[in-house]
């Protein structure tokens, strides 16, 4: 479904990815780990299409996507979170759902003057889906909040609530469990199974916490100054010489 | 001033209340919902009003046209005109950050300015183009200010109508989720550069209908209407102390904006005549100082941006 080869991305002189091959098969949820600093991030930024790769290509559904933008990416299937929140904060948490869906008929001025009728037909449609995305997320009280007056966990349940808000064939989760509280966060592991298995979404997860990977991950990826160190399962990895000298290191066995 | 005297400046402060807010709500899609620091406003209204001109006077010598045709097609040209002017520099200057826009446009509003003075062929350069049709205009005066007035309350009317339908829409919501976050909502999907140029355009389009609306209004336009000072900060002004993002907002500022405005020439003309003249350039002082208290005191301006999505899970309630 996805293929990166050889990704290199060169912030004038610091080479936050460099020389990154990976695959990620359809159906999969691909686990990312690996310390602070090891690209994760840069590398979903890439995949996104956030901005292009210094070089490289990425394949996405068999085609080359390296020099698509995040918007035509998005019409393809690739919706991706953040791992600092970025809502819309001036419009409400209902409103930053209901902007998601692609081709909305009002979102032609000529439609919203000539075939209000329609647009509202559609925008009932729009609503519902937001509001049970929220009933979901637990959000459903803030609902006409702005959304900047969110707290942090919050926003991340936010940025999960938009990609549940498209047909998604990739969704790039970039730190989910961050901030989110722990009941909160077996519901979010259990959603993010369902949307894998009964909807066919495929997950690439960025994530420190452990349990979540070990629950949910397979094949889990480490990453380490900006290529991978590693990929397999769970317990490979973790039991990896390099992966605990680069990552887990002594906390191994601790806490885990 | 006596009675009909009073009534009669009211009607022309009205009337111009109105052209200035078709400016302001222009300004207000462009900068208070796409975020696009337009300073050219006053190129726009230009292009509005000799376009109207040329094409509803009757023929003259030496400059393109008159097609003396009927005034509502002058007004359809006008706006067409302005967005066909905003579409190559937006579709050039949208690129920019919001700062460099700014300095763009006003070299462009500044361009279009040079223009038409220089350009006699087009627009009979500085004497301007006159004898432009005024509806109404064979009524007694009052009468005639009386009807001018309806007809701009009318087109303020629909242009207000058709804008706040916009920013309801999802139009509207697409456009404040790109001047929030422009990153998330490309990776949601939206097309950021094209639709801020739909919201350049549309908002310029406004900006020519009210230049038309001035143009036909004076029965005359000439290249000292385009005056930056006047057509452009004024509305910048108007738009930030009424609220930007709220179109009622928008209004409510031109009108207090413009009643300050032409009180201050109201008493600056009472002021001994060797004076008088010297007291016009400090309205201009006026103009900043004006914009520097309402940053200061009410950067939100008198009505700030409602809360949209909230208003309208209101009203389905109710």
């Amino acid at each position: 479904m996805l293929e990166l080869d050889q990704l290199v991305m060169d912030f004038s002189g610091f080479k936050a990815v460099n020389g990154c091959s990976l695959k990620v098969e359809k159906g999969t949820i691909t686990g990312l780990i690996g310390p602070n600093g090891a690209g994760k991030t840069t590398l979903f930024n890439l995949i996104a299409g956030a901005f292009p790769p210094s070089s490289g290509t990425i394949r996405f559904l068999g085609e080359d996507v390296t020099d698509l933008e995040s918007d035509a990416l998005f019409h393809r299937g690739l919706v991706r979170t953040f791992q600092i929140p970025h809502e819309f904060h001036q419009l409400t948490v209902l409103e930053n759902l209901m902007m998601v869906p692609p081709a909305q008929p009002g979102e032609s001025l000529f439609a919203n003057w000539l075939s209000w009728g329609k647009v509202r037909k559609a925008e009932a449609e729009v609503e519902r889906k937001a509001w049970d995305t929220l009933a979901f997320l637990e959000l459903t009280h803030v609902a006409n909040q702005r959304a900047g007056n969110l707290s942090g966990g919050q926003k991340k349940l936010l940025e999960l609530g938009r990609t549940m808000m498209t047909d998604a064939k990739l969704v790039l989760l970039d730190e989910p469990a961050a901030g989110v509280n722990r009941t909160l966060l077996r519901k979010l592991e259990e959603k993010i199974q369902i949307l894998n298995r009964e909807r066919g979404y495929t997950f690439i997860l960025i994530e420190h916490d452990m349990e979540m990977i070990e629950k949910l991950c397979d094949p889990v990826i480490c990453m380490a100054e900006g290529a991978v160190l590693i990929q397999g399962d769970f317990h490979t990895v973790r039991s990896d010489a390099r992966v605990l000298e680069a990552y887990l290191g002594e906390t191994q066995g601790d806490h885990a | 001033m006596e009675l009909a005297g009073l009534l009669n400046y009211a009607l022309f402060m009205g009337i111009f209340i109105g052209i200035y807010a078709l400016l302001a709500l222009g300004l207000n899609i462009q900068w208070g919902f796409a975020g696009l620091f337009n300073a050219g406003i006053a190129g726009f209204f230009a292009v509005g009003a000799y376009t109207s001109a040329i094409v509803t006077t009757a023929a003259a010598e030496g400059r393109i046209g008159g097609f003396d045709m009927p005034l509502l097609l002058g007004w359809l040209a006008a706006m067409v005109a302005a967005g066909l002017i905003a579409w190559p520099i937006g579709k050039i200057c949208l690129r920019f950050r919001s700062d460099y826009l700014a300095i763009a446009t006003i070299g462009v509003a500044e361009i279009i300015r040079l223009v038409v003075k220089s350009e006699p062929e087009l627009t009979n350069g500085a004497r301007g183009i006159t004898a432009i049709p005024r509806p109404f205009g064979d009524l007694d005066y009052a009468l005639s200010q009386m009807a001018y007035l309806a007809i701009v309350a009318v087109v303020l009317l629909v242009a207000y109508l058709m804008v706040e339908r916009q920013f309801n829409a999802p139009w509207g919501r697409m456009m404040r989720a790109i001047r929030d976050n422009e990153l998330a909502a490309r990776a949601m999907g939206k097309a950021i550069e094209r639709r801020r140029l739909e919201a350049f355009i549309f908002g310029a389009a406004l900006m020519g209908l009210g230049g038309a609306l001035f143009a036909h209004f004076n029965r005359s336009i000439t290249p000292e209407a385009i005056d930056p000072m006047v057509a452009t900060f004024l509305v910048w002004i108007m738009l930030i102390l009424g609220g930007s993002g709220n179109n009622r907002g928008a209004i409510l500022g031109t009108a207090v904006v413009w009643i300050i405005w032409s009180m201050s020439e109201i008493a600056t003309d009472q002021l001994p005549s060797e004076y008088a003249v010297k007291a016009k350039y400090i309205r201009l002082f006026l103009i900043g100082l004006m914009l520097q208290l309402v940053l200061r005191f009410r950067p939100d301006g008198l009505l700030p941006e409602p809360l949209r999505g909230a208003a309208r899970s209101d009203q389905d309630a109710r």
